[in-house]
């Protein structure tokens, strides 16, 4: 047993989410991203059974862990309870905490998506919000969610709801006090942390690639290199 | 009497839903993208069925969205969701319900975290009162919306003015359900009918008239994935998976789609423009898409609202053949418009899908 492996066994995602797997592959049958991409679920979860620290760390800096979807469809299907996508949960929160992630592409998308989620929590306290909705970085919504975003303030008025109103209702205002519980539960359980770890790697991985943060921001959000999905050559 | 077999089985799977008194919360995702179907929600249970739903301004996100990205511990959604309890505690409440389906599976997830670790939800109470002084309760009962509108289904049934019905043809509308990943696949029994066979939209086609189409990847994710559409270079993840369901529906015909969750009709409407403009291929008739609905669209739509109150027009693929096969008058001038008949001019129309 190797210090990765005692760090794992720690998270209670794995404590939750892996007893004895036999190796029958049901999760790999049944997982979304192993239809897209070179993803092998049944792989992953031996490697972290078998305790094998060298093992982990090539996981942890690799992109495999990255293309799991979270949708969880896995633990109803494993015959003995175990749930492989608690298990990559764990990895993925492993491999960020240590810095592990920026090693691979996949990895590396962390900084776009804390900067822009946790920036979305923290600034207005939802996880989505239409003012951070870029239409150019999401054309695949539509000419009728450009239209809507061009005219936000009167569509979502005519639905009834209350966008940057005060009192309840849809899209509201999220009262200042309340964002500064959320900016304190960051920083009593590890949130501010993990954000603060995940944009120093990131800071240095950019100096790394020779960019500045909006071209290492940019190249992260957009690029993909060849070799990841099934049938694609390395 | 003895439950044996498949009754068994389905009896694991019934939940004893409290019929009123919830305090309510909000979906990021459909707050931006369906904000119709959340204000009727609130329309049919508290204007039309005199239930007791409360709201606080206070509360926030569940964090779910970003603890599914990985951008945050899990002890910090935890204390996110501790400071929701406490103020459901501090509203005089003890029932919950959400309307976002990664909440339910997050609220549930930890529910059941904490019952398997009381340690765990020790820490967090402490981490809570540490950070926002407060203190709470665990609900008595966690529910999805979508229990909701299934437990009121038959009321609902009781004050149609429309019903799932080809007026044309007098046969029940062809009807997909598609149920969110995180509803019952990571804990069925807290999901109406389980994983295997959810009822919970089931219920409501049945219940308004519709019959249910089975398909092979009835149960396939709608391809959301978290991380594999917030980041653009991995969004073939999740429109490849959304082709799948449609390729595996289309022999079906249907008539209309429903879900329970808030991110697949946002993709199973949006893929389906991006698919046809990539491919030329569409799957409704006559070069339409199939419309996607929430559920509290479906309740609103044969309860008689108008449909652009229910805010429909922000669905990318056209509703209006469905709602001419149902016999739902509209106004098409009207769709557009905003407060008071404001003009906001019309979207641009797409080039393959066709809209009205």
């Amino acid at each position: 047993m190797g210090k990765l492996y005692d760090e794992l066994a720690k998270d209670y995602r794995i404590k939750e989410g892996l007893k004895t797997c036999i190796n029958c592959g049901t999760c790999t049958a049944i997982c979304p991203a192993a239809e897209f991409y070179k993803y092998d679920p049944r792989k992953i979860v031996d490697i972290v059974q078998s305790k094998d620290d060298a093992e982990i760390e090539k996981l942890l800096k690799s992109d495999v862990i990255w293309y799991c979807g979270e949708c969880m469809s896995c633990v109803t299907r494993c015959p003995r309870k175990n749930a492989p996508g608690l298990v990559l949960m764990a990895l993925r929160n492993l491999s960020a905490r240590l810095g592990y992630f920026v090693n691979s592409e996949k990895g590396r998308q962390l900084y776009p998506l804390t900067k822009t989620l946790t920036g979305n929590i923290l600034n207005y306290g939802y996880c989505v919000y239409p003012d951070t909705f870029k239409w150019e970085d999401h054309v695949e919504s539509g000419p009728v969610m450009k239209w809507h975003l061009e005219h936000k303030e009167d569509s979502f008025a005519r639905v009834g709801a209350n966008y940057k109103g005060t009192g309840p209702g849809i899209l509201r205002k999220i009262p200042q006090e309340s964002l500064d519980e959320l900016k304190r539960i960051f920083d009593v359980t590890g949130g501010t942390e993990r954000i603060e770890t995940v944009y120093r790697c990131s800071e240095e991985k950019a100096k790394e690639m020779g960019m500045d943060m909006d071209e290492y921001f940019e190249e992260t959000f957009t690029h993909i290199s060849p070799g990841h999905l099934n049938g694609e050559d390395e | 009497m003895i439950y044996q077999g498949k009754q068994k089985i389905w009896a694991d799977y019934q939940k004893e839903i409290p019929d009123d008194h919830w305090y309510y919360v909000r979906s990021c995702i459909r707050q931006n993208f369906f904000p119709g179907a959340e204000k009727m929600f609130l329309e049919i249970c508290r204007n039309v069925l005199k239930k007791d739903f409360h709201e606080n301004e206070n509360h926030t996100t569940c964090g779910g969205i970003a603890y599914h990205c990985d951008t945050i511990p899990q002890e910090t959604v935890m204390t996110i969701v501790a400071r929701q309890f406490a103020l459901m505690t501090e509203a005089g409440y003890e029932n919950y319900v959400c309307s976002c389906i990664t909440s339910f599976g997050n609220y549930i997830e930890i529910l059941e975290t904490w019952n398997e670790f009381p340690e765990l939800e020790t820490k967090i109470r402490e981490m809570l009162w540490k950070a926002c002084r407060r203190e709470f309760n665990k609900p008595k009962y966690v529910a999805h919306a979508s229990d909701l509108i299934y437990k009121y289904r038959n009321l609902i049934a009781e004050r149609a003015k429309f019903r799932l019905v080809n007026k044309h043809t007098g046969e029940p509308l062809k009807v997909v359900e598609h149920i969110g990943c995180h509803y019952s696949k990571m804990f069925p029994s807290k999901g109406v009918g389980g994983a295997e066979y959810p009822y919970v939209l089931c219920g409501m086609i049945e219940s308004w008239g519709g019959n249910v189409i089975d398909y092979p990847e009835r149960r396939h994710c709608c391809g959301y994935g978290f991380r594999q559409y917030h980041v653009k270079a991995n969004r073939g993840y999740s429109i490849s998976n959304t082709h799948k369901k449609f390729e595996s529906m289309e022999p079906y015909h249907p008539d209309m789609i429903i879900t329970n969750c808030p991110g697949c009709p946002y993709f199973m409407d949006r893929w389906q423009y991006a698919i046809a403009e990539m491919e030329g291929k569409t799957y409704g008739e006559n070069g339409y898409g199939i419309p996607v609905f929430t559920y509290e669209e479906v309740a609103g739509l044969v309860l008689g609202y108008d449909p652009w109150d229910l805010g429909l027009q922000l669905h990318q693929v056209a509703v209006e053949p469905l709602l001419d096969k149902i016999g739902i008058e509209y106004d098409p001038a009207r769709k557009y418009e905003g407060v008071n008949h404001k003009d906001l001019q019309r979207p641009e129309l797409p080039g393959v899908l066709r809209c009205c």
